[in-house]
């Protein structure tokens, strides 16, 4: 059992990093890096609503969408609840923990749009998980996330003083450091966790 | 503003992928080859369609304060539209692309259309601009898709076009070659707009 949920988790942050090899999330990625203390911030907020959203559709999709058979609605249900989840979330926070909502306020409304939350909430479903595998997997995408984006937004921070290529300065320096980061991911998938 | 202009658009001066870096996670995800950036970008522009078109029609009935959950309906129908129909008749692709399907609905492009045109604009124009913007898009898609196949496989389309000498880099068709490729693409793309803007 714990076996099979450190496995989940270890792929998910390392071997199938949500960012660096499933290119999830990419445009908060690109969007939040500028600098880490924000990079963390939106971090957070993944994690956070990552292991709700996992916690939420998981019994949505086996206990209503499977029973009725109505499973092609998955999409449209899926992406309404984890809409108004965020919406939730952030009133439940600014109500009950004013400093959790002082750092991670802004970036949630940015969340609804992060393509990792959608697709952490149907690997799930496509990987055939339990309810406690699909949190376990939420919530170490998230932690993968988190990752990818603050050792990014490290590098940006340098590549700030570095002098680029004027053509290269921005974004597309950012995607070839994205893409040498990537390389150095693609050594953990030799740990092959079986 | 002319149809032809609104048309257009899409095709150069706001071409998604290389002018507004949007829509980035299906770019990278599934251009491994031509054939797969040609089909994520032909399932984009059909949603592009259908959710600019029925948005143009209802704008004046859907309450200002709800329109963002009411275009993402919107959006997602026409999703699982295309979803199910990629599942029937190009099974093949539909299992390529896998999950990036469903993942339309947060391609950012197509919310963005919807918000800054065609829920201001008639149906005609609406579909103008969605046609130029899907267009633009599978247009970049193909490019990005095409140069990592050559490099990755030394192929085109599945055909072989390199000659026997070319080692093909196998990184190319992996992850991190999807960023440096599109870095480098991006990098080439400024580099044509700086010489464009210096004559």
């Amino acid at each position: 059992m714990f076996d099979s949920l450190f496995t989940i988790a270890i792929a998910a942050v390392f071997i199938n990093n949500f960012v660096l090899s499933r290119f999830l999330g990419l445009c908060p990625f690109m969007g939040v890096s500028r600098n880490i203390s924000s990079a963390i911030g939106m971090g957070m907020a993944v994690i956070f609503v990552m292991t709700i959203a996992s916690l939420v559709t998981w019994p949505l999709y086996h206990l209503v969408l499977h029973t009725y058979d109505i499973t092609y609605l998955r999409t449209i249900v899926f992406i309404l609840v984890i809409a108004s989840l965020v919406q939730f979330v952030e009133m439940a926070l600014e109500k009950t923990a004013p400093a959790l909502y002082q750092a991670l306020g802004i970036f949630l409304p940015l969340i609804t749009t992060n393509c990792a939350i959608l697709g952490v909430a149907m690997l799930n479903i496509d990987d055939e998980l339990s309810l406690i595998e699909s949190l376990t997997q939420g919530f170490a995408a998230g932690v993968g996330f988190t990752l990818a984006l603050v050792l990014m937004a490290g590098i940006r921070e340098r590549l700030e003083l570095a002098r680029v290529p004027k053509i290269f300065e921005g974004v597309p320096i950012a995607l070839i450091c994205a893409g040498l980061m990537s390389i150095a991911f693609l050594g953990f998938a030799g740990f092959a966790v079986e | 503003m002319s149809a032809w202009k609104v048309f257009a658009r899409g095709l150069w001066d706001e071409v998604p992928l290389f002018r507004l870096v949007l829509g980035l996670c299906p770019a990278l995800a599934v251009t491994t080859s031509l054939v797969n950036g040609m089909g994520m970008g032909l399932a984009t522009t059909f949603v592009l369609l259908g959710s600019n078109l029925v948005v143009s029609i209802f704008r004046k009935v859907i309450p200002g304060k709800i329109r963002i959950p009411a275009f993402i309906v919107i959006i997602a129908s026409f999703v699982t539209v295309v979803d199910l129909l990629m599942h029937g008749y190009t099974p093949d692709l539909h299992k390529a692309l896998g999950i990036f399907i469903p993942l339309i609905v947060v391609n950012c492009i197509i919310l963005g259309r919807s918000e800054a045109f065609a829920s201001k604009n008639g149906v005609g124009y609406s579909l103008l601009d969605a046609a130029g913007m899907g267009l633009g898009f599978t247009m970049a898609l193909m490019i990005l898709g095409g140069v990592r196949e050559i490099l990755g496989s030394g192929s085109l389309a599945g055909l072989p076009v390199t000659p026997e000498s070319f080692r093909p880099v196998l990184l190319f068709i992996l992850p991190p070659g999807g960023f440096i490729a599109y870095g480098l693409l991006l990098a080439a793309f400024n580099k044509l707009e700086r010489n464009r803007s210096a004559d």
